[in-house]
């Protein structure tokens, strides 16, 4: 599902940001990154969403070499891709509704379907009561629901989350983990970027540890696979 | 791009003039000032136009044949003349015609002095062909031509007349494309500005839009309704403007300078402004469309 191979990437001339990492992420499996602030996390998930090219190594997703992906062809690449933002990246000037909508709209999906899959997006996430509110009169941990059902209602095989909990008190960055986890348990393969340590360690997840742009540890804590 | 995504796109377009209330209706303000001024120069244009070419009508070229030259040969230079295409009409004045004109403004009506003449026409052989030109530029060609014709004794022109009046044409065609150019420039700065301020207050959306997986001709296209709305709205009013005051000064000109009426007539307001309206439009919504693709392809790369 995702690959990567050898990848490095530096920024100008400067120490590397990510050094000679190889990572294999399975269909289906929920996937931490955790990591110091500045060891690169961010930038690898820009290379899954090929806003930046690696230089060096191979990635491969759903299939797709982003190799030399032409400039027009990185659209229809992204479709397949959910993706969150620790600041929530909403629309201000429109509705919660719109929000959503706009993922479908960008995509050029019929009304009908639009009109179908935006409310049961939004119940999903808990938010079908509130789709009239701007993100403004939305606390944090809604804004990042309505990211959520924006990110996942073009129904993506894979949802990156970089640091979705980084503005969230304690309480509420629960709460949008185990949305995220219901989310994989529907089948989406997950990635997630996070701080958030208390709650990476009570998840019992694959967990890959990034230091300085190289992969340190990358453990399954897997209830599943432990004895 | 499928219907309801190019609607949304015009509606977003819309929004956008609104949300950037300030700059659009600056730029809808520079865009009318601009072609209420080409429109300004284009009726003046085509009123001094009209001037020039009624002088310019009234130059004209004689041609006097050879003594005595036979009907078939003056019939035969008369087909060559006509197939002459800077030739607006031409007649045949014969030699009793020419002293008919010749004592009217020479004897001014003393038909005693006149009569001296009488039964010999002192201006035997002065019957000519009069010449008028549809284009003066043309009358150098035609003066050579003529010389050349077998049976013609000689070309009677005015070289002066001829070439202030080509010359006085050219000046009024480079001042008129010069300030077009000028016109054109600046409405396309600042339609390109007002885009540059729009794309900068939403930067975030556009990358937004981009991480989604908005093709460019998405991204672009709220921001291309949004130049040529601009430049049609800033056509439009001009426009109206223009046409109601072009009635005004005819009406008004025409009412107060009655002794001018015959020397100087307007071109109808109809006849200007079947030019100008679609040229006048074309033009807003072509500096419109341009402006905004040059901004975009300048600072979204898309
Ligand atoms: N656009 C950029 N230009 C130059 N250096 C950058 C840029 N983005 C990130 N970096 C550098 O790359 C390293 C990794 O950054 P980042 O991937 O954002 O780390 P993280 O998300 O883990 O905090 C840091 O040293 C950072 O300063
Ligand atoms: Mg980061």
């Amino acid at each position: 599902m995702i690959r990567l191979e050898n990848i490095s990437k530096s920024y100008q001339k400067g120490v590397p940001a990510l050094n000679d990492v190889n990572i294999h992420i399975n269909p289906g499996e929920f996937v931490f990154i955790v990591g110091d602030s500045g060891s690169g996390k961010s930038t690898l998930i820009k290379l899954l969403l090929a806003e930046l090219e690696p230089s060096k190594g191979k990635i491969v997703i759903n299939g797709k070499d982003l190799k030399g992906i032409k400039h027009r062809a990185i659209p229809k690449f992204r479709r397949n891709i959910g993706c969150v933002f620790q600041d929530f990246r909403l629309l201000p000037d429109r509705n919660v509704y719109e929000n959503v909508a706009f993922a479908m709209r960008v995509i050029e999906a019929p009304k009908k379907e639009i009109k179908r899959k935006v409310p049961i997006m939004l119940s999903m996430v808990g938010l079908a009561a509130k789709y009239r509110s701007l993100p403004r009169q939305l606390s944090g941990g809604e804004q990042q629901r309505v990211a959520i059902a924006r990110a996942l209602v073009n129904e993506p095989k894979i949802l990156l989350a970089d640091e979705p909990t980084g503005n969230l008190d304690n309480k509420n960055a629960w709460e949008i983990m185990k949305l995220l986890d219901e989310i994989n348990e529907r089948g989406t393969t997950v990635v997630v970027v996070t701080h958030n340590m208390e709650i990476v360690n009570a998840m019992n997840k694959r967990v890959i540890t990034i230091k300085k742009g190289v992969v340190v540890s990358d453990e399954d804590r897997g209830e599943d696979d432990e004895i | 791009m499928k219907f309801s995504t190019l609607l949304y796109n015009f509606v977003q377009g819309f929004k956008n003039i609104w949300r950037n209330k300030m700059f659009s209706l600056a730029s809808i303000a520079t865009m009318t000032a601009c072609i209420f001024l080409f429109g300004l120069f284009y009726s003046l244009g085509t009123n001094f136009e009209k001037v020039v070419k009624d002088v310019e009508e009234s130059v004209s070229v004689t041609v006097f044949f050879n003594e005595g030259i036979s009907d078939v040969e003056v019939q035969r230079i008369g087909e060559a003349i006509s197939q002459r295409r800077e030739i607006a009409k031409y007649e045949y004045v014969s030699a009793d015609q020419a002293w008919e004109s010749f004592k009217d403004v020479y004897f001014d009506g003393d038909e005693n002095a006149a009569a001296s003449f009488a039964g010999d026409n002192p201006l035997a052989n002065s019957a000519n062909y009069q010449i008028y030109l549809s284009d003066v530029e043309g009358q150098d060609d035609l003066v050579t031509f003529l010389q050349s014709l077998d049976g013609v004794r000689e070309v009677r022109y005015s070289q002066v007349a001829a070439k202030t009046l080509t010359d006085f044409n050219r000046l009024m065609k480079y001042i008129f494309v010069s300030i077009v150019a000028i016109l054109i420039a600046v409405a396309v700065f600042l339609i390109s500005n007002t885009i540059t301020v729009g794309i900068s207050v939403r930067k975030e959306e556009i990358a937004i839009m981009k991480l989604i997986g908005a093709k460019d001709s998405f991204v672009r296209s709220p921001f291309v309704v949004e130049g040529v709305a601009i430049g049609l709205i800033g056509s439009v009013i001009p426009l109206l403007i223009l046409w109601v005051l072009y009635n005004r000064i005819i009406t008004y000109v025409a009412d107060k300078f009655k002794f001018l009426s015959g020397m100087m007539d307007f071109v109808p307001a109809s006849t200007v402004f079947k030019t100008l309206v679609p040229v006048a439009l074309l033009l807003g919504v072509g500096i419109g469309y341009i402006g905004s693709r040059f901004t975009l392809r300048k600072h979204l790369q898309v």
